[in-house]
C-alpha cells in the first residue's frame, strides 16, 4: 500500500453526524481530518438579550443525551457572576441529578454504542439477538439513572425543575428513598457492568495526552474544583480563557479547542479518573482494580472500562447522597441579579463543558460562550486517528475503517453538542 | 377490533428550539385537544431507550416526527413498523445516534415491539436553531393531526 485515502463518511453509534478524511502517501500519513459537516447552531447568538432565567433550559436543548450538564454549567456560570453562595443540601441534590446523567449516558454508550465494537457486532441489534439479558442489564441500569431525573428534574428528558440558585421544587424525603431500592440493583449491575467490558480484547495503544478535569477538595469531580492537568495546569474555572483558545480549522463547523502553549488535550471519563483516582468511592477504586486498571489509565480503547467505573462511582455516590441528605429549608437561594460577568466548568459526561456570560443589572444576557467536550477533544480524536493508522498500514481496508471508528467512539463523541451538530458514509478509494 | 384507548399511546418527538423539529411536538399538542382524555400522551426528544420504556405497556403506538429523507418540505410520511424496517436516515435530526429507528429495530430484536406501532413523519425544511415552524411544514401538520385522530380510532 503506498498512496490511498482512507474516507469514512456517515460515521455510526457516535451522536450527530461527521466523517472522516484519512490521506496516506509513500506509507506516512499525512492528513488526518475529523470533518464535522453541521452548521453551526448559534445558540450563543440565540442567547443574547435573553433573561438569566430563561439561560438553564435554553442551553439545555443544545443536546439531549447531556441537558444536565448544560443546565449545571448555566446555573454556576450566572451564580458567579450574581455571587450566589450555593448551600450543602442543594449542593448534594445538583451531584445527585448529574448521578442521573452520568448514568443515563454513559450506560447508553457502554452498551448499545460501544460494547458491540468489542464482541464484534455490527450495531446494538445483532448484539440484542445474541445477548438479550446483557442488554436486558443496560436497559435497565439506564433506567435508574432516568428516575433520578425525572423525580428531580421533572421528567426524563430536558429536565425543567432547574433553576439559577437550585431548583423549582424539592421532592420529598420519601421519594428519595423510593428510588434507592433500584439503585441499590443498579449498583450491582453496574459492578457486572465493569467485569464484563473488563474482560473484552483491547489494542494495546499507549497515548501521552495532557489530561483536564476538575478537581474538588474531597469529591470525584461533577460541578465543583479547580481545573487541573497532569501537566502542571492548575487555575481557577475563570482562568480558562487564558489557558485555552479556541482555532478555526476549514474541515469542520466545530472549534478545536487548543491548550494555547502545549496544544490539544484530553477531557472526559479517563481524564477525570486519572486525576481524580483517590477521589472515587473505595467500592469504585475497588472495582477499577479487579478490573486490572491501575491509577492511571492510557489505552483509549479501555475507556469503556473507565466510563463502567463512573457508572458504578455514580450509582454508589447516588445512593450515599439518598442516604445523608438533610433536606433543603427551601428549594432555591436568594439573589440579586447584577451587572457582572460569570465562569463554570462542570462535568459533562462526556468532560468538562465551559459556560461564559455576561450580564446587564437586570440580568439579561450581553454576550456568551460555550465550550462543549467534544470540541475540546477534537483535536486528539485526529491525534490518535493518524496514530491508529500509521500502525497498522498493512490491515485491510475494511479492517482499518473499522478500527478507526472505534477509535472515534472511544471518545463517545457529541457532535450534536461540538457544532453547537454528526454524519456518516463509508467510502474507499 | 374493539377500541382500548388506554393501551394506546401517542407520542410527539422533536425539540422545539431548532425550527422544523418542533413540529412533532407541535402536532401533539394540538392532538392533545382532539382525542380522549384517556389516551396516553407524551412529548419525547426522540432518545431511543426512553421511547422503548415508554411504550414497554402500550398496545399500540402512534408517533410523529420531523423527518429529513430528500422529499420536498412538508412530505407526509407514515411507516408501519411490523411492515419492514424503518430507515435510520429519515431521522438523521434527531440529536441521537440511537434514536426511534433504533429503538424499534432493538425492540424487535428484543421481542418487545408493541403490536402495533406507526411513525408519521413529515419532511422538515429547516432545522437551525430558533423558534418556529416553516409555512409547509404548519400546513403539514394540520394533515398529520386529523390521520393521527383518525388512527386512533382505529386503535
Amino acid at each position: 500500500m503506498k498512496n490511498r485515502t482512507v474516507q469514512v463518511e456517515n460515521l455510526a453509534r457516535v451522536e450527530g453526524e461527521v466523517a472522516l478524511f484519512v490521506k496516506i502517501k509513500n506509507e506516512h500519513v499525512t492528513e488526518v481530518q475529523l470533518k464535522i459537516f453541521e452548521p453551526p447552531r448559534f445558540f450563543e447568538a440565540f442567547l443574547r438579550g435573553r433573561k438569566f432565567s430563561e439561560v438553564p433550559d435554553i442551553t439545555a436543548r443544545i443536546c439531549g443525551i447531556c441537558p444536565v450538564a448544560y443546565q449545571m454549567s448555566a446555573c454556576h456560570a450566572v451564580e458567579d457572576a450574581f455571587g450566589v453562595e450555593i448551600e450543602e443540601p442543594i449542593r448534594a441534590l445538583r451531584r445527585l441529578l448529574y448521578c442521573g446523567e452520568w448514568i443515563e449516558s454513559h450506560t447508553l454508550h457502554v452498551y448499545l454504542l460501544h460494547a458491540p465494537d468489542f464482541l464484534g457486532y455490527e450495531d446494538a441489534f445483532g448484539m440484542a439477538k445474541d445477548h438479550p439479558g446483557v442488554v436486558q442489564r443496560g436497559l435497565r441500569l439506564k433506567k435508574a439513572g432516568n428516575e433520578i431525573m425525572a423525580l428531580l428534574g421533572g421528567r426524563e428528558i430536558h429536565p425543567i425543575n432547574v433553576r439559577v440558585g437550585g431548583f423549582y421544587k424539592v421532592p420529598s424525603k420519601q421519594e428519595f428513598t423510593a428510588l434507592a431500592e433500584n439503585l441499590k440493583w443498579a449498583r450491582d449491575a453496574a459492578l457486572e457492568t465493569v467485569l464484563w467490558v473488563a474482560a473484552f480484547s483491547f489494542p494495546q495503544v499507549e497515548r501521552q495526552y495532557e489530561f483536564v478535569a476538575l478537581r474538588h477538595p474531597h469529591d470525584y469531580p461533577f460541578n465543583q474544583g479547580r481545573l487541573v492537568s497532569d501537566k502542571g495546569l492548575d487555575i481557577a474555572v475563570r482562568e480558562y480563557d487564558q489557558e485555552f483558545v479556541e482555532e478555526q480549522v476549514p474541515h469542520s463547523n466545530a472549534l478545536h479547542s487548543v491548550h494555547r502553549d502545549r496544544g490539544p488535550y484530553l477531557v472526559g471519563p479517563q481524564a477525570r479518573y486519572n486525576l481524580n483516582f483517590d477521589r472515587l468511592s473505595p467500592l469504585a477504586r475497588d472495582a477499577a482494580r479487579a478490573a486490572g486498571l491501575g491509577t492511571l489509565c492510557r489505552n483509549p480503547f479501555q475507556s469503556i472500562i473507565v466510563r463502567s467505573v463512573e457508572i458504578l462511582y455514580a450509582c454508589d455516590e447516588a445512593l450515599r447522597i439518598i442516604r445523608e441528605i438533610d433536606m433543603p429549608e427551601k428549594p432555591a437561594a436568594d439573589f440579586e441579579p447584577r451587572a457582572s460577568t460569570g465562569y463554570s466548568c462542570t462535568e459533562a459526561p462526556r468532560g468538562i463543558l465551559y459556560h461564559y456570560y455576561r450580564l446587564d443589572e437586570r440580568g439579561v444576557i450581553l454576550d456568551a460562550k460555550i465550550v462543549p467536550p467534544t470540541s475540546q477533544n477534537q483535536k486528539t480524536i485526529e491525534d490518535d486517528l493518524r496514530q491508529l493508522v500509521q500502525a497498522n498500514l498493512k490491515m485491510s481496508k475494511n479492517q482499518l475503517q473499522w478500527q478507526c471508528e472505534q477509535a472515534i467512539r472511544n471518545y463517545d463523541p457529541c457532535i450534536s453538542c461540538a457544532t453547537h451538530f454528526l454524519k456518516l458514509h463509508i467510502e474507499n478509494q | 377490533m374493539t377500541p382500548a384507548p388506554a393501551k394506546l399511546l401517542i407520542i410527539g418527538v422533536g425539540n422545539s428550539y431548532r425550527s422544523d423539529d418542533g413540529i412533532g411536538i407541535s402536532v401533539l399538542h394540538r392532538l392533545r385537544e382532539q382525542v380522549p382524555g384517556e389516551i396516553r400522551t407524551l412529548e419525547a426528544t426522540g432518545e431511543g431507550t426512553a421511547l422503548m420504556e415508554s411504550w414497554k405497556d402500550a398496545a399500540a403506538v402512534i408517533m410523529v416526527d420531523a423527518v429529513r429523507s430528500g422529499a420536498p418540505p412538508g412530505t407526509i410520511h407514515r411507516l408501519d413498523a411490523h411492515a419492514g424496517q424503518i430507515p435510520k436516515r429519515f431521522f438523521h435530526y434527531s440529536t441521537h445516534a440511537f434514536g426511534i429507528a433504533e429503538a424499534i429495530e432493538l425492540s424487535r430484536a428484543l421481542g418487545l415491539l408493541p403490536r402495533r406501532l406507526v411513525v408519521y413523519g413529515i419532511e422538515g425544511k429547516s432545522f437551525a436553531a430558533g423558534v418556529g415552524l416553516s409555512t409547509e411544514v404548519e400546513q403539514a401538520g394540520a394533515t398529520v393531526v386529523a390521520l393521527m385522530v383518525n388512527e386512533s380510532h382505529t386503535c
